[in-house]
């Protein structure tokens, strides 16, 4: 017993002492203090933990960075996900992510940015499923569970950002970590099969000119928090007040 | 009477061959025998609970690395000929078409094992 505490003691003044050397060396020693909160965040979790309502997933794009003929976010999303059907209309056809050009009339600037789903904090699709198939998930990704999804599109007109889409056609070739299917309402998910793994989405990984920064919001140690805190940032509709964990730079 | 009873039981014991004749036993080939997750009985009494409670917590939740999962029971099962669990004496379709249980899993789900490599939109 008494050597038990004694050998508390000792393991209590060991953390102290290490705490006050680490105090010593100022800003290096709280790295390693935020660098757990960074990891808890960003590793990949831990087989059987559910997803924590500690973090936030978000997305960053800097649309003075995008340019307007590049589509490489759209074919890495296409080919991360087996969007691979081929359609008679391309209007028919999945968009989990596609590639706007927005141009002022008045003073001729241009714009091109990748629009997606916004994975909104009061997401509207979640509101007005009959089913309950339209979800958000602890960590702030909106998903559709496709196992109850009847097709019933209230959540493509409930989204303010035109970012579902209705698969028409039987489809087949699907990659086994993303299953796809007839009669059911999808959008971006964040890539969420690559985010459980630690890994960044594909369209983040694929841009030539890191226009696009995906991260923890809640995670004030994490280069997305620091930079939506440090510069100006956008979210398309913000007067809807859905708090949306994707955010612009520049328009 | 004698002669009923002899005719009853003649045809009690023709009936399993009868049957036999009109719907042949599913021939299952088990591609990794002896490495499943839990004893064969449990595994062709329970296997849909186990992955309809997978799906449900992978799906909502998160949670991934479960013991049930749709993806491993194909990378052991998939024949090694076709690669896929479907089609004439595929692993799941063989006892589903004996039992006349629908399966729609495949509508959305990857039958073959691996990952075939997608090539984007063709508008």
């Amino acid at each position: 017993m008494s050597e038990d505490r004694i050998e508390n003691k000792s393991r209590r003044s060991f953390v102290g002492a290490a705490a006050v050397a680490g105090a010593g060396v100022g800003v290096a020693a709280l790295a390693p203090g935020l660098k757990l909160i960074e990891v808890a965040g960003a590793a990949p979790r831990a087989p059987g933990e559910p997803a924590s309502s500690a973090v936030r997933w978000g997305m960053l794009i800097d649309t003075t960075k995008c340019a307007s003929g590049c589509d490489a976010c759209v074919k890495a999303c296409a080919t991360e996900n087996g969007i691979n059907e081929t359609v008679k209309d391309a209007r028919q056809g999945s968009q989990w992510i596609r590639k706007i050009d927005l141009k002022d009339p008045k003073t001729g600037q241009e714009h091109s940015l990748p629009m997606l789903c916004q994975h909104c904090e009061h997401p509207p699709c979640v509101d007005v499923c009959p089913t309950g198939a339209s979800m958000k998930r602890a960590d702030g990704i909106v998903l559709v569970d496709r196992h109850i999804c009847i097709g019933c599109r209230y959540c493509m007109m409930a989204c303010p950002y035109k970012a579902r889409s209705l698969v028409h056609m039987p489809l087949t070739e699907q990659n086994p970590l993303v299953p796809r299917g007839q009669g059911c309402v999808e959008a971006c998910t964040f890539c969420v099969h690559r985010v459980d793994r630690g890994q960044e989405p594909a369209c983040v990984e694929a841009c030539p000119e890191k226009a696009m920064l995906f991260g923890n919001l809640n995670d004030p140690a994490s280069e997305i928090a620091q930079r939506v805190a440090k510069e100006k940032t956008t979210q398309v509709r913000a007067d809807l007040k859905l708090n949306l964990g994707v955010r612009y730079q520049g328009i | 009477m004698k002669r009923l009873l002899v005719g009853l039981a003649a045809a009690l014991l023709l009936t399993p061959l009868l049957a036999a004749a009109g719907t042949p036993m599913p021939q299952l080939k088990i591609e990794n025998p002896g490495s499943c997750i839990a004893p064969v009985p449990e595994m062709r009494r329970n296997h849909m609970e186990m992955l309809k409670h997978t799906r449900d917590r992978t799906m909502r939740q998160g949670i991934r690395g479960e013991k049930a999962s749709l993806n491993e029971c194909i990378n052991c099962h998939a024949s090694k000929t076709t690669g896929s669990v479907l089609g004439p004496g595929g692993f799941c379709q063989e006892c589903h078409t004996y039992a006349a249980v629908k399966l729609d899993c495949w509508d959305c789900h990857q039958p073959k094992a691996g990952n075939p490599q997608a090539v984007g939109v063709k508008p």
